[in-house]
């Protein structure tokens, strides 16, 4: 049997609710495989060891006195730290932010409390999510568990890495250009980004508002639809949460043993063009993925989204010019980090901000500032949202002849610590299979199709039209059926 | 020295805080006068993650507004994000109304000098106040109680000409918001505030001057006074041949002068962004139609029908439609009497003196329009005279009873039995021989002296008419 | 679209309320410039006639009732402030009131 640290979430919630193991035995556990693990990792940026044990006895109490257990009684779940936990710092791992203990629970976290989850710690990101490798944390970098001198993706590379590596049964990740699928797919992870609105954004810290979205993380799909399940739905306190009931995603997923036929898979010529960045390795394993769902029953035809050339750089207007005004509000005056010996308010603004930032988040800031600035807006801004609406026509038009589009996650395996570092530009070009999904609203999953030869996870993706994640899940666990890649660990850490 | 006369141009901002119990955007209360920073909640203070929904009461609010004026209603209207930094503004961002805003092309109809004047609104739209900064010898202090209290502007056309017209506007604007229920309109506690784009220009020309905004003009009475000063300022200025510098000028109560506020480092740019935390904001017909049917009769309509209906003079009209309360009151009293004008002289004489006095309002008078309706009608039919209702209604105001309880309680009854007039006529004569002479002897105006002591004597409850029969009667004998 | 000076950067950082040292402002102006370098494709692109699109979901604002919830406690507002004067955040002082 496989050890309780490598069971899937959705077993180790039955085994507590069965009281066949405890939620403080799940958590002491996969505290001390922390304590081992972390400091080569850099996975986590706090550890609540007491609140997790005053959690777990409160579930153990709760199952004892005979309360219903809920679908994630015990589990021992990490959390990117961007989601606002009442009483536990929340960082985003920048320096603006350092220390703040905040006075709310957002919605996705109150909800997995609701659901019995346990919270184990804060996980380890690029600075207020923006980047692709987790060197972007002001804290420490991040690693891949596969591969200690490879980043582990980003910018929820600290929930992929402690997931992949057993530090805690499952994630939650934000999205707002592929900081979950990409993580995933480095890590071999399912991660799937849903629709627009689908998760509440209340209580995530915001990148950029109209693109980012909360999903899960996790070893295997049917952990991913418990997890998706748990958070999604209509949340009064986000003007954008979508207001329609959530299907049976645990459902939606047992439906891929029956095999996909009738299904419909659009392969869009313009993801796999010849000389198009994308890595041979990683083309051949993605490409056998689809002939996977193929052998399920699935149909491929070739579909075009002919504006995906333009979407990393529309992605990179919409999100900066956001990013300026969300970022306006950390200003050194109700939280957060402010500077010392400012004489005049100017002086505090700017010193405050200038420390608190990191150099990733102030590029973004100022691009963002520049494109909104007074006579750049119709030049930029709209211009930008203009190109979106084309992308989202794109996509549109496709969803009329496919059920589901397939391309790769990511143009290549996880790459080294440093070696993007230094282009900006070579690090917003990684994101380009994942960003159009983002710009569109629509729901995207990444799940491990293969490995390079050098044993780097590669990841498949899956993208369907708004509010059908349960495609996405079907498909996913048809495809899932057909591997072992779920099953396979990172060599265990010291 | 050329002797250019100049033409004043006023546009009026005004902005005015919408009478909600809760905040535009979250659900934290809105409570003016509260300790400081206890009205706010996660997205009043701008922390991490929070998210602003829009409360519904501030849209019904400003329709009712745009339709009493006339506006143009946007059936699809954004929340944009206004970028500026401030301690008092938490999320470095006001979420305010730009490109689309909910009402445009409205008019505000008033009276300057008997002459009627209408002014064209640009525009109507809705925002979030600021928080308050507290200035102190060495540091500044920032409460947030009012960040988050939903505010309609008010934009006019740059339409007005004096500092009286602007004046007569914002007075107009006040009741019209007052009369609407819309906001309490009161400017000591911030709920309207104005800022007035003033310039000149030479008579008869027909380009705009170099306007100068002038700021925080925050208590009624200086309405006039601040622009009075700065078409003073503009005036010395160009006389001189000088050029008028475009700048915000703040508006200084208590010295009665405005001075340039320090322009700031760099110029404005507010970086306009539409709101991505808010969809378009959707207002269907059948809103705007139940709106429409419970929008009540506008002040000029009903001054009009007054007039009409119950024969008052305008200026009558004008007072007791100064705020609708007044005139509901006054219309439920003469609808029960039956005498408009008369019911009116009371309104205006009586019940106003004694509500100002007590620095009440119509709301808190303790006495009912059927009551004073009831005071009336025992002047009608000769039960109480004019002089003893007016103690009555003095008592009703103090005690709320109603006019019989204390005619009675108090033994208030007109005398009209004219044998105990008689009684105490004859008993005043006898007693004051010399005044009988006089009347006697032609001095006729002396029978007032005799009806004040037989007054007197009956402690006022002598009918007059009675009295001056029977003291004729009995002096002319 | 082109370029971005260094001046711009300047004008940009002080808006966006950065400070920022020589070095970094030497930096941005190149970055800044070869990103923006990249996103002039997009003037290549025809948009006449194109709704922007400001929404990832197209959806009516919702609108909540006019009904309080608690507050929070003023200690608890306050309580991550970096510098607080009684029950109030403390800034240095404001030499003018702005808009």
């Amino acid at each position: 049997m496989t050890e309780l640290s490598h069971l899937p979430a959705w077993r180790l919630a039955e085994l507590v609710a069965a009281r066949e193991v405890s939620a403080r035995e799940l958590a002491t556990l996969h505290l001390a495989r922390i304590a081992r693990a972390d400091a080569a990792l850099g996975a986590f940026l706090l550890v609540d060891e007491a609140g997790a044990l005053g959690r777990a006895d409160r579930i153990d109490a709760a199952l004892a006195r005979g309360e219903q257990p809920g679908p994630l009684a015990g589990v021992p779940l990490a959390l990117k730290d961007i989601f606002v936990t009442r009483g536990i710092a929340t960082t985003v791992a920048s320096r603006i932010l350092a220390g703040w203990i905040p006075p709310y629970d957002g919605t996705a976290v109150a909800r997995l409390y609701a659901a019995g989850a346990n919270l184990l710690g804060k996980l380890n990101m690029d600075e207020f999510a923006m980047g692709s490798s987790n060197e972007n944390s002001s804290v420490k970098p991040c690693r891949n568990p596969w591969d200690l001198t490879r980043v582990p993706g980003g910018s929820s590379g600290g929930s992929a890495a402690a997931v992949a590596a057993g530090l805690c049964a499952g994630s939650l990740g934000t999205d707002t250009g592929g900081s979950i699928r990409q993580p995933a797919a480095f890590c071999g992870l399912v991660g799937m980004k849903p629709t627009y609105g689908r998760v509440s954004r209340y209580g995530v810290v915001a990148f950029a508002s109209s693109l980012d979205q909360v999903g899960p993380m996790t070893r295997n799909v049917r952990d991913a639809a418990l997890l998706l399940q748990a958070i999604a739905g209509h949340d009064p306190h986000d003007a954008t949460s979508i207001d329609a009931p959530v299907p049976d995603y645990r459902a939606a997923c047992e439906r891929g043993a029956r095999g996909l036929g009738g299904l419909k898979i659009g392969l869009p010529a313009e993801y796999f063009v010849d000389g198009g960045g994308i890595n041979p390795e990683v083309e051949r394993a993605v490409r056998a993925g689809i002939a996977r769902l193929e052998d399920a029953g699935a149909t491929v035809v070739p579909v075009s989204l002919p504006h995906t050339k333009y979407a990393v750089a529309c992605y990179y207007l919409v999100a900066t010019a956001e990013a300026s005004s969300n970022l306006a509000r950390y200003d050194g005056v109700r939280f957060g980090h402010r500077a010392e010996g400012t004489g005049s308010l100017l002086e505090l603004y700017c010193k405050s901000r200038g420390e608190g930032f990191g150099p990733e988040v102030k590029r973004r800031i100022m691009l963002g500032t520049f494109a909104l600035r007074s006579g750049h807006y119709d030049a930029y801004y709209r211009k930008a949202q203009q190109v979106r609406a084309l992308i989202k026509r794109d996509f549109d038009e496709a969803f009329t002849q496919v059920d589901l589009i397939a391309t790769p996650a990511t143009p290549t395996a996880a790459f080294r610590l440093g070696e993007k570092a230094a282009d900006p530009l070579a690090m917003y070009l990684a994101d380009i299979f994942t960003i159009s999904c983002n710009l569109a609203g629509l729901p995207g999953v990444s799940v491990p199709c293969g490995f390079t030869e050098a044993g780097l996870p590669i990841g498949l993706q899956l993208i369907a039209p708004p509010l059908c994640e349960e495609q996405l899940f079907t498909a996913a666990a048809a495809h899932e059926l057909a591997t072992d890649f779920h099953t396979r660990r990172p060599p265990e850490l010291a | 020295m050329t002797a250019t006369k100049w033409e004043a141009v006023i546009g009026l901002e005004c902005h005015v805080q919408l009478a909600t119990e809760t905040k535009a955007f979250s659900a934290s209360a809105s409570i003016y006068g509260a300790p400081p920073n206890s009205c706010t909640d996660p997205t009043v203070l701008g922390l991490p993650g929070a998210l602003p929904v829009v409360n519904r009461r501030q849209i019904e609010l400003a329709l009712t507004l745009g339709l009493a004026t006339g506006s143009t209603l946007r059936r699809r209207s954004r929340f944009s994000r206004k970028h500026y930094f401030y301690p008092d503004l938490p999320k470095g961002y006001q979420i305010s109304q730009f490109d689309e805003p909910l009402c445009e092309h409205g008019t505000v109809e008033f009276v300057v000098d008997g002459v009627p004047r209408s002014v064209r609104l640009t525009r109507i739209h809705l925002e979030e106040d600021a928080g308050k900064n507290l200035h102190r010898a060495k540091r500044s202090l920032v409460d947030l109680n009012r960040a988050g209290v939903p505010l309609v502007e008010i934009v006019s056309e740059p339409e007005l000409r004096s500092a009286e017209e602007a004046g007569e506007y914002m007075r107009t604007l006040r009741q019209l918001v007052r009369w609407l229920g819309i906001s309490d309109g009161n400017m000591e506690e911030g709920s309207l505030r104005c800022d007035a784009n003033v310039s000149l220009r030479p008579v008869g020309a027909t380009t705009l001057g170099t306007k100068a905004e002038l700021k925080n003009i925050n208590s009624f009475k200086f309405v006039e006074r601040a622009i009075e000063h700065e078409i003073a300022r503009q005036t010395a200025i160009l006389d001189a041949g000088g050029r008028v510098v475009q700048e915000s000028r703040l508006w200084d109560a208590d010295a009665g002068t405005s001075h340039a506020m320090r322009s700031k480092e760099e110029a404005h740019d507010y970086r306009y962004l539409p709101d991505p935390d808010l969809p378009p904001l959707v207002i269907d017909e059948e809103w705007i139609d139940r709106a429409r049917a419970a929008l009540p009769e506008l002040p000029t309509a009903r001054r009009q029908r007054l007039v009409a209906e119950y024969g008052l003079t305008v200026a009558d009209a004008r007072v007791l439609t100064e705020e609708r309360a007044l005139a509901d009151w006054f219309e439920a009293a003469a609808r029960a009497h039956g005498d408009g004008k008369r019911v009116s002289n009371w309104v205006q004489s009586e019940l106003l003196r004694e509500l100002n006095r007590d620095a009440r309002t119509i709301d808190a008078c303790p006495i009912r329009p059927e009551a004073l309706a009831a005071l009336l009608r025992l002047i009608d039919d000769g039960t109480i005279s004019g002089k003893i209702a007016k103690e009555v209604f003095t008592k009703m105001y103090a005690s709320g009873d109603a006019p019989g309880v204390i005619v009675e309680r108090e033994g208030l009854v007109q005398v009209t039995d004219t044998s105990a007039i008689e009684t105490a006529a004859r008993a005043a004569i006898d007693a004051n021989p010399k005044q009988a002479e006089q009347y006697r002897a032609g001095k006729t105006q002396m029978i007032g002296f005799f009806v004040g002591q037989v007054m007197k004597a009956t402690g006022g409850k002598a009918n007059p008419a009675a009295v001056n029969e029977v003291l004729a009667r009995l002096l002319g004998a | 679209m082109a370029s971005i000076t260094s001046d711009e950067v300047r004008q940009t950082a002080l808006l966006a309320r950065l400070a920022l040292t020589d070095d970094e402002v030497a930096r941005l102006t190149l970055e800044l410039s070869h990103l923006l370098g990249y996103i002039e494709q997009l003037t290549a692109l025809d948009t006449a006639g194109v709704e922007p699109m400001t929404h990832a979901v197209p959806m009516d604002c919702p609108l909540r009732l006019d009904t309080p919830a608690p507050s929070l406690a003023a200690d608890d507002a306050l309580a991550a402030a970096p510098r607080r004067a009684d029950d109030y955040f403390e800034v240095p002082k404001i030499i003018e009131a702005g808009s």
